[in-house]
């Protein structure tokens, strides 16, 4: 049986896997860095790191990581709901989910825009609280947990499935209040799951463009993402410019990716060892 | 997370689209910008009839609409136009400059710096005039919300930017700082940048934002007569710019494809009376006399600025556009 597997060999797989990773993932990377270094290290910091700039980093990795957040205590109810209970249209439901996957970005900021711009539905309703939402950093992380959504209800719920409910009454039926089980049972087997797919969504708010720019209201230092930032340089036929901005912006999450993937593995080596 | 380098995608795209149909002598181009849309299709119609009649020859148009920042770098970095209509002369600069694909003295080859049809930046205000926005300096009032697009990213905007430009710069007699501080005031007064002209117009029109909308004069018409007729008006400052969209053939794709006659002519007509005809039906002002007689009502006669008299685009984006220039001071100031 382990002779002959289904898919092909190691090598024929491994060799498939790079030159699909060289084509899609690497090349462009490659190209962005070698736009990059036509700057010498003064014309580098002046392009990715003047003010502005700083300002629309702030904005872009705050409103993602903010947005990760509530996805992830949103996205672990919806995944919870769903695999817990069973209720009319649930299907429907469990299909609605995906769809900001599915639902091009421009689409999705127009329609987000329209609902909270001021004479928008829900915007005319939050307006009388003195909330805007639309045109405001707000609605960056409004547009930015629409998008975010799917990837941590995704993650998580096979999880969910795989989690024998005989766990949990084993708990309470040994005296665990509630707390205690999500806390020492729940969380510890879907956490690695829920991780993920912060990490997931965090990466899709902060390259995220078409959805966000309409609703940003795009003023610089206040509601100007970072790859707006890097469109507007293109537009000025800053090509170094804009590929400085980028290649900030791909460091810093790689290396935020790189944390939380090692902060999982090292919990795991953790876990099994003790 | 998206990877911001353009060029190797695009040249994937345009070898899976534009490529598959190059070599056609009977194909042609049109590259142009946003709020052209309209125009380029019913003028597409009436050059292919023309030219049919004329030379007995079936010719397709391709027409390609976006920001014109963005279009023109779509072309220097290979999307086969064979000819551009952009928003401004600065962006057919930079395809001459960077990608060397027409001479740089483009501008003279065609009557009028190239432009066939104009237009020029009024003011767009809701109905009855509220708010009382009479001219520039009624933008930089307290209290008046301003909707125009970021002129980095947007040619129309670069127009709006320049005509209050030219605006302080008469009324404050030279003074920079005084200049600057009423652009500063102005651009207080906005709310949203937008991205493109386009866009503007929607946040003004559908999103109920604002008091007045800079805007092209043929935008600001579309609203007035198709968007949202009866609920707005149009204002013309004591002072604004002539706005001179230019067209160009780009000689080295024209030469590649073997439709220089083809992309001459298609420009040649813009300038003829049913073109300028056309062009003032789609609210351009036309730069033929007897036709822009005939739409004197429409397209009243007011004190415009020209970009030459303001020393030329290079210089504008130099003085104004360029990163760490008036324009971002401005908005430095503004926070």
């Amino acid at each position: 049986m382990t002779k002959s597997p289904v898919i092909p060999g190691f090598l024929p797989t491994l060799g498939v896997t790079l030159f699909a990773l060289s084509l899609i993932v690497l090349l462009p990377i490659v190209a962005l860095f070698l736009r990059a270094s036509g700057l010498d290290w003064h014309q580098f910091l002046a392009a990715a790191f003047s003010p502005r700039v700083l300002a629309a980093y702030r904005l872009s990795f705050g409103g993602a990581l903010i947005a990760a957040a509530i996805n992830s205590a949103a996205g672990l109810v919806v995944a919870w709901v769903l695999v817990r209970y069973d209720f009319p249209f649930r299907r429907l439901i469990d299909a609605l989910v995906d769809l900001p996957f599915a639902l091009p970005t421009a689409v999705a900021g127009i329609a987000l825009t329209a609902l909270y711009a001021p004479n928008g539905l829900f915007g005319e309703f939050l307006l009388r609280f003195g909330v805007t939402v639309a045109f405001t950093p707000l609605g960056v992380i409004v547009a930015m947990i629409f998008i975010g959504l799917p990837f941590v209800v995704r993650t998580v719920q096979p999880v969910l499935q795989d989690l024998a409910p005989e766990h949990e009454e084993a708990a309470l039926s040994l005296g665990a209040n509630p707390w205690q089980v999500f806390h020492r049972i729940i969380l510890p087997a879907i956490l690695p799951a829920l991780v993920t797919g912060f990490a997931l969504a965090f990466a899709r708010g902060l390259g995220e463009y078409g959805s966000v720019i309409f609703i940003a209201g795009n003023m610089p230092f206040v509601s100007e993402i970072a790859p707006l930032l890097i469109v507007t340089k293109l537009e000025q036929y800053d090509y170094t410019g804009a590929a400085a901005i980028a290649t900030v912006m791909l460091l810093v999450s790689f290396a935020l990716l790189l944390i939380i993937n090692s902060a999982q593995k090292w919990r795991q080596i953790r876990l099994s060892g003790g | 997370m998206v990877v911001w380098s353009l060029r190797p995608f695009l040249i994937l795209l345009i070898f899976l689209t534009v490529g598959v149909g190059a070599g056609s002598a009977t194909d042609l181009l049109n590259v142009s910008y946003d709020p052209t849309r309209e125009f380029y299709q019913d003028y597409n119609l009436l050059f292919a009839r023309l030219w049919k009649a004329q030379t007995g020859e079936a010719l397709h148009i391709d027409q390609s609409h976006g920001g014109s920042g963005k279009q023109a770098r779509s072309v220097i970095d290979g999307l086969e136009a064979d000819v551009v209509t952009l928003a401004l002369a600065y962006d057919i600069d930079a395809i001459a400059q960077q990608a060397g694909l027409l001479p740089a003295d483009w501008q003279s080859r065609l009557p009028n710096n190239s432009s066939p049809y104009v237009s020029t930046i009024v003011f767009l205000v809701r109905k009855g005039n509220p708010k009382q926005i009479k001219d520039w300096d009624d933008l930089a009032r307290p209290g008046v919300r301003v909707i125009t697009p970021n002129p980095k990213t947007s040619g129309g905007a670069r127009w709006n930017y320049l005509a209050a430009w030219a605006y302080a710069d008469a009324h404050f007699n030279h003074d920079p700082a005084k200049i600057k501080g009423f652009l500063t005031a102005l651009f207080k007064n906005v709310p949203v940048l937008d991205s493109g002209a386009r866009g503007a117009t929607t946040s003004f029109v559908q999103r109920g934002l604002g008091d007045v909308l800079v805007a092209w004069e043929n935008e600001a018409f579309l609203a007035v007569e198709q968007l949202g007729k009866g609920q707005f008006e149009i204002v013309l400052p004591s002072l604004s710019i002539l706005a001179e969209p230019p067209v160009a053939v780009i000689d080295k794709v024209v030469d590649r494809h073997h439709s220089r006659k083809e992309a001459e002519a298609y420009l040649q007509i813009l300038y003829s009376p049913e073109a300028q005809e056309l062009a003032a039906q789609h609210y351009y002002r036309p730069s033929d006399p007897a036709v822009a007689d005939r739409y004197r009502d429409r397209f009243p006669a007011m004190p415009m600025t020209t970009i030459a008299d303001l020393g030329g685009w290079q210089k504008m984006q130099h003085v104004h556009f360029a990163d760490g220039a008036l324009f971002d001071q401005v908005m430095g100031a503004v926070r």
